[in-house]
């Protein structure tokens, strides 16, 4: 499968290397005078004195997947969480935006649940991604993760004058569709936001990137141009995704969109190859096309943390 | 050493009876007809994207991606699969003529089509 010819005893552990240069992977946020700052974890510490909290997203950890080019997607979560408890101020919590397990199973919520107990925050969000609501519409999920302020799972809160909005788009997908709100998820939407005055700064998060990132590959959600009409009177707004683990970008106007890596494989940069799912036999060298990471050899050689190529803030 | 040679007997039993079989179905010129059609899925999508099949054959999905697929029935005309990992297979019996439109219960935009004729 692999086409090094170097020595084969240390392919396993080279395999591994490679999996800890793109997993492992976070980002941190500084919230600085309404404005979400975005640094990925590993980087160098930025300055986070001006910042009034800062919270760490991490996705897509996948538990029970155990196929190349990561056989141990727990090992490098707790990678990631190990990240996260090194940082010099501790995050004011942590967001996981879905696809906790790879098959909706109870034991791999058993194993997720505990590893992330690891983290040293005093709160956790979560929202689903597909693979978390396999064969039970995210019942389980939602007993476990839930906010339980809905019944339809989606939820609000507030951190030190901005507003967090966690929204479900993976559930009662349509034939043909991409993600899916629902009109009873934008319904509440729309009064969630309307008693706020439009300099609150708002952060928005689904598993589906909430634009049309790529939905020949399904990366997109139907009806979120909906949601988005709510959100562009508002000064700050910052949109957080999952699913196609690897970083997008995107501005439009006020809304920044953002996704995360995951903490256990990457995927295919959109349109690259035949379709997305776990890109099996990356190269060193190639790595940082797909991933941005900078210097793959260092992390070869000694085990590091690679850097993104990325300029988030 | 009699536990060894007990299991070589039972081996060699099996790789007898399974030699009877496999003579058994090599003598059918014509395949049996319980034989099921397939479908694969593979790269986010269903190969063949429609299949027509007679009245009462059998079909089987395996997926061949390193993703778990969902097979749903679009209106649920027959019975939803488990996630299917990596390998998995599901089979359904088409045994009324008619038009099956199925999809990924989480990558929807896998769609397919059977036609029972």
């Amino acid at each position: 499968m692999t086409q090094d010819t170097h020595d084969s005893r240390t392919d396993g552990r080279r395999q591994f290397l490679k999996c800890m240069a793109w997993a492992g992977a976070g980002t941190l946020w500084l919230m600085k005078s309404g404005v979400l700052h975005a640094h990925p974890l590993g980087d160098a510490t930025p300055a986070i004195k001006d910042a009034a909290f800062s919270f760490v997203q991490i996705s897509d950890s996948h538990i029970g997947f155990h196929r190349a080019p990561n056989p141990d997607v727990a090992g490098t979560l707790r990678r990631s969480l190990a990240l996260i408890n090194a940082q010099k101020t501790r995050p004011t919590f942590l967001l996981h935006t879905g696809d906790l397990t790879h098959l909706s199973k109870p034991e791999e919520f058993d194993t997720l649940a505990g590893l992330m107990q690891e983290a040293r925050v005093s709160r956790r969000f979560y929202v689903p991604g597909e693979h978390d609501v396999i064969g039970d519409n995210g019942a389980e999920f939602f007993r476990r993760f839930g906010e339980k302020q809905h019944d339809g799972g989606w939820y609000s809160f507030d951190q030190d004058g901005v507003h967090f909005v966690g929204l479900i788009n993976v559930l009662h997908l349509k034939a043909g569709g991409l993600g899916s709100l629902g009109t009873d998820q934008l319904a509440w939407l729309k009064r969630d936001l309307a008693g706020l005055s439009s300099e609150t700064p708002v952060v928005v998060f689904a598993h589906m990137p909430l634009w049309s990132l790529y939905p020949q590959w399904g990366w997109g959600t139907d009806d979120s141009a909906q949601a988005m009409s709510y959100l562009r009177r508002f000064g700050s707004v910052t949109v957080l995704n999952g699913h196609i683990h690897q970083i997008q970008q995107k501005v439009e106007g006020t809304i920044t969109f953002y996704t995360a890596r995951s903490t256990a494989y990457p995927q295919p940069a959109p349109g690259d190859g035949p379709g997305p799912g776990p890109l099996q036999s990356v190269k060193p060298d190639a790595l940082h096309r797909y991933l941005g990471i900078r210097d793959v050899r260092h992390v070869q050689a000694g085990g590091a943390l690679a850097v993104t190529d990325e300029e988030l803030s | 050493m009699s536990a060894i040679s007990r299991i070589g007997y039972v081996l060699s039993i099996a790789m007898v009876l399974s030699g009877v079989a496999r003579s058994g179905l090599a003598a059918n010129a014509v395949p049996p007809k319980a034989k099921a059609y397939e479908i694969a899925i593979q790269n986010f999508a269903f190969a063949p994207k429609t299949l027509t099949v007679p009245t009462g054959t059998r079909v089987m999905w395996t997926n061949r991606d390193e993703e778990p697929h969902v097979i749903t029935s679009a209106g649920a005309q027959f019975v939803s699969s488990k996630a299917l990992d990596s390998g998995d297979t599901y089979t359904v019996t088409f045994s009324k003529p008619g038009t099956y439109a199925y999809y990924c219960s989480i990558h929807p935009m896998m769609v397919g089509t059977i036609i029972v004729q």
